[in-house]
């Protein structure tokens, strides 16, 4: 048996021709052929593809790069009014040059800008700090407190030699930022209260529960944001005049409850039921059994759907709009309201578009990246 | 007799406690806290109706839905049923809810083809493709509506005007006052080819039912397509004939600054549409995408192991089963984006929350007209709800 080896030839059996490698294999070459070009149907959807993205691509960067005027001196628009008739269209950015601090800040105090500047920061920082796992402490609660002051404190002025600066006057990015974290700040605890009244044994706090619900969410936030506006001071006795953008976060934070309690309860649901018998077994109270064994499972398993609940919703600022809050959008659309900036509508609106892409974009990677984390431990 | 029903554990019920009035019995407790909470709700609501009825009474406004009758005097873009700033507010509102349905059917019905497109194009072979279907669904998803439906209104208002129309296709003209297209002129056959159509379709559905009864009984498969074929095309236009085949085309063409005839799609509902069906999409496409891939490789493989063709395999393997992941998130798209139709009070598409808003501002009657918004849209919603989840139970999976 020790006389055969690998490299002996067996007798009778005539020597394999020398093959080649296997061609286009690996490589650019090979890749292109795998996924480009790997039967005639794909070819011609590969090339009918290239062919409008190409020039699709080459008119966007001519008409946003190459031909575009990024300044104008003195709100003199002749020029980019030339352009916009002309063979050879191009954007104007001047209109973002010259009303970029308008768009984000509102009709704050032009001098004091620097206020609602840091407040953006801050809010970003308080998004990136609560979305790192190392910071899911309830210290973060504390955090939280603290800035939302600071930026109460930033905004309103008043105090520590800063000047006061009244609401009506607020506007811009800022709104959006508040709209959204004090909505998620108020409407999250409201939802896990909701989702567990959806699931009590009592039958009254269920119907409330479920009325609350369905309601909510059998109706657009439009007219929930009406009714804020219209209705809202009707409800309350005469003489007491809730400011607008509050009523407006009210409504907000009602809508945002409803959608947030139905996620939540999905986490309640999808926990084994073993887990609420075993600390019923343990003797544990409803709160106890709730707050340590129940919540801190069924949240960890929405997480996910949370972060794209919250897109949605801080998508879904932006609808203050029509009753006339001046968030991000609404400013924009202010921006161009003036004769001579006019028709410049479609700048304005791209410039709106990346920043509000930059913020959910943002959360919708760290979306997928947490969902894959999370269930690392399911993946064989 | 089976085992569990002489199980004598099975008819045992738990030994009944009497009812002690004492904070240690459990159900005390739940009642106690269930009034509590229902007497904090009804106070609350109790607060509110006579803060409301007192500010009422000093703002001088009389409530109830009188004024549904009176003359509505506010001019009205496009109906679908007749309609004249002389009519009533009853008629404008109801001139609203047809525009809001015109605008969400047509919506479902378009966001569902493209979103399904591009949910299969993100799984695609080609490279390229599901690239483009990708950056599609980032992009789309994460800029608010609000913000795209300005866009695109701005675009089209940015069009020129009719003189300048643009001309893609003969009789299709683009311009700032909407879309104009070659539309057919409308006489009494093709009414009645319409009518036999709808018949066809009942038709058809019956046929096909009963044919697979009997395939069911002998196994023999029964080919449909040839009665498909004479249900939904021959009586039609045998219908159509019959009513005297009528074959006009009216053309739009410019008169004085705007075009005549032909079908008219307004910029406000074009725009509106083109927003709500690309962001919807957006939605779908991830549905799509996801309930294709909860199908288990194995069932293709298995299926193709059988000797199914690939066509038989999408249909009759794939799809039932993916259609069961699908139709639930589904449902929550098409409600989605019936309520954000309400977004055209932005644009000015004259959709029921439009009009109801003009008439609370003209008539002061705030409560009744959020009141009418709210029902419409409840209504909406419910209806849409039921019809999913009936189809939904059709559809899931029938187990023991």
């Amino acid at each position: 048996m020790s006389d055969i080896s690998l490299g002996s030839s067996v007798a009778g059996v005539p020597e394999a021709a020398p093959r080649q490698p296997p061609a286009l294999t690996t490589g650019p070459a090979a890749w292109m052929r795998a996924n480009l070009f790997s039967s005639w149907l794909n070819t011609a959807v590969t090339l009918v593809m290239a062919y409008f993205i190409l020039r699709w691509a080459l008119s966007f960067i001519d008409w946003a790069f190459i031909n575009a005027i990024w300044s104008v001196p003195n709100n003199q628009t002749q020029a980019c009014r030339a352009l916009k008739g002309s063979d050879h269209p191009g954007a104007c950015w001047a209109v973002i040059t010259e009303k970029h601090r308008f768009i984000l800040f509102g009709t704050y105090p032009y001098e004091q800008h620097w206020r609602p500047a840091l407040v953006c920061v801050l809010f970003t920082a308080l998004f990136v700090v609560s979305a790192m796992r190392r910071f899911w402490r309830w210290e973060l609660a504390i955090v939280w407190a603290v800035t939302l002051t600071v930026i109460g404190v930033l905004m309103w002025g008043g105090v520590l030699g800063l000047e006061f600066v009244p609401q009506e006057r607020w506007g811009g990015l800022p709104i959006t930022l508040i709209l959204a974290t004090f909505g998620l700040a108020f409407a999250f605890p409201l939802a896990i209260m909701v989702a567990l009244g959806r699931r009590s044994s009592m039958p009254a706090i269920r119907v409330l529960c479920i009325a609350y619900v369905e309601i909510i969410r059998g109706v657009p936030l439009i007219s929930l944001l009406f009714m804020a506006s219209v209705m809202f001071p009707l409800f309350l006795p005469e003489g007491i005049n809730i400011d607008k953008l509050l009523r407006a976060q009210v409504a907000v934070i009602l809508f945002a409850g409803a959608y947030l309690a139905e996620v939540v309860r999905g986490g309640l649901q999808a926990l084994p039921k073993g887990q609420y018998e075993a600390a019923d077994a343990l003797g544990l109270s409803y709160w106890h059994k709730t707050g340590f064994i129940i919540l801190p499972q069924a949240l960890r398993l929405v997480i996910p759907p949370l972060v794209n609940t919250f897109i949605g919703f801080f998508k879904d600022t932006s609808l203050v709009l029509i009753i006339g809050i001046f968030d991000l959008l609404t400013a924009g659309k202010t921006a161009i309201v003036e004769p001579a900036w006019q028709g410049f509508g479609v700048e304005v609106y791209i410039a709106i578009s990346l920043i509000y892409f930059i913020y959910c974009f943002a959360m919708s990677r760290y979306s997928q990246n947490l969902e894959a984390e999370l269930n690392r431990h399911r993946v064989r | 007799m089976s085992q569990s029903a002489t199980d004598p554990r099975q008819f045992r019920a738990p030994p009944k406690k009497p009812l002690r009035l004492s904070w240690a019995d459990e159900r005390v407790r739940a009642i106690f806290w269930q009034v509590l909470i229902v007497g904090i709700v009804i106070a609350v609501v109790w607060w509110l109706v006579r803060n409301t009825q007192h500010n009422l009474e000093v703002r001088r406004i009389a409530t109830g839905f009188g004024f549904l009758n009176r003359e509505a005097g506010l001019p009205i873009g496009e109906a679908l049923i007749e309609y004249t700033p002389a009519s009533t507010y009853l008629r404008a509102l109801m001139v609203g809810v047809l525009n809001t349905l015109k605008v969400a059917v047509i919506g479902i019905i378009l966001a569902t083809i493209l979103g399904t497109l591009v949910g299969i194009a993100r799984l695609s072979k080609n490279w390229l493709l599901a690239k483009v279907a990708a950056v599609y669904v980032e992009v789309i998803r994460d800029i608010p509506l609000l913000l795209q439906l300005l866009f695109w209104y701005t675009l089209l208002q940015g069009l020129p005007g009719p003189r300048q129309a643009l001309n893609p296709v003969t009789g299709v003209f683009l311009s700032n006052r909407g879309l104009k297209l070659p539309f057919l002129d409308w006489e009494a056959g093709h009414s009645w080819g319409l009518l036999a159509f709808a018949v066809g379709c009942c038709g058809l559905y019956l046929f096909a039912k009963a044919m697979r009864r009997r395939q069911m009984q002998d196994g023999q498969p029964r080919a449909i397509w040839p009665a498909a074929l004479g249900f939904l095309i021959g009586l039609p236009l045998v219908a159509w004939w019959l009513g005297g085949a009528p074959v006009g085309i009216e053309w739009p063409a410019l008169r004085g600054f705007n075009f005549q005839g032909g079908m008219s799609v307004s910029p406000e509902y074009f725009a509106l549409l083109v927003g709500l069906t690309t962001y919807t999409a957006g939605f779908i496409a991830e549905i799509v995408r996801a309930g294709i891939l909860a199908v288990a490789q194995g069932q293709w493989e298995a299926a193709q192991a059988l000797g199914l063709r690939p066509g038989v395999v999408l249909r009759q393997i794939v799809l039932p089963q993916a259609l069961r992941v699908i139709v639930p998130p589904m449902t929550s798209q098409f409600l989605n984006l019936t309520k954000n139709s309400s977004l055209a009070v932005a644009i000015g598409y004259q959709d029921i929350v439009s009009i109801a808003n003009t008439t609370l501002n003209q008539t002061g009657q705030a409560i009744e007209g959020i009141a009418i918004i709210m029902l419409v849209y409840l209504t909406i919603s419910l209806s849409i709800s039921l019809f999913m989840n009936w189809y939904n139970s059709r559809i899931a999976l029938v187990e023991r």
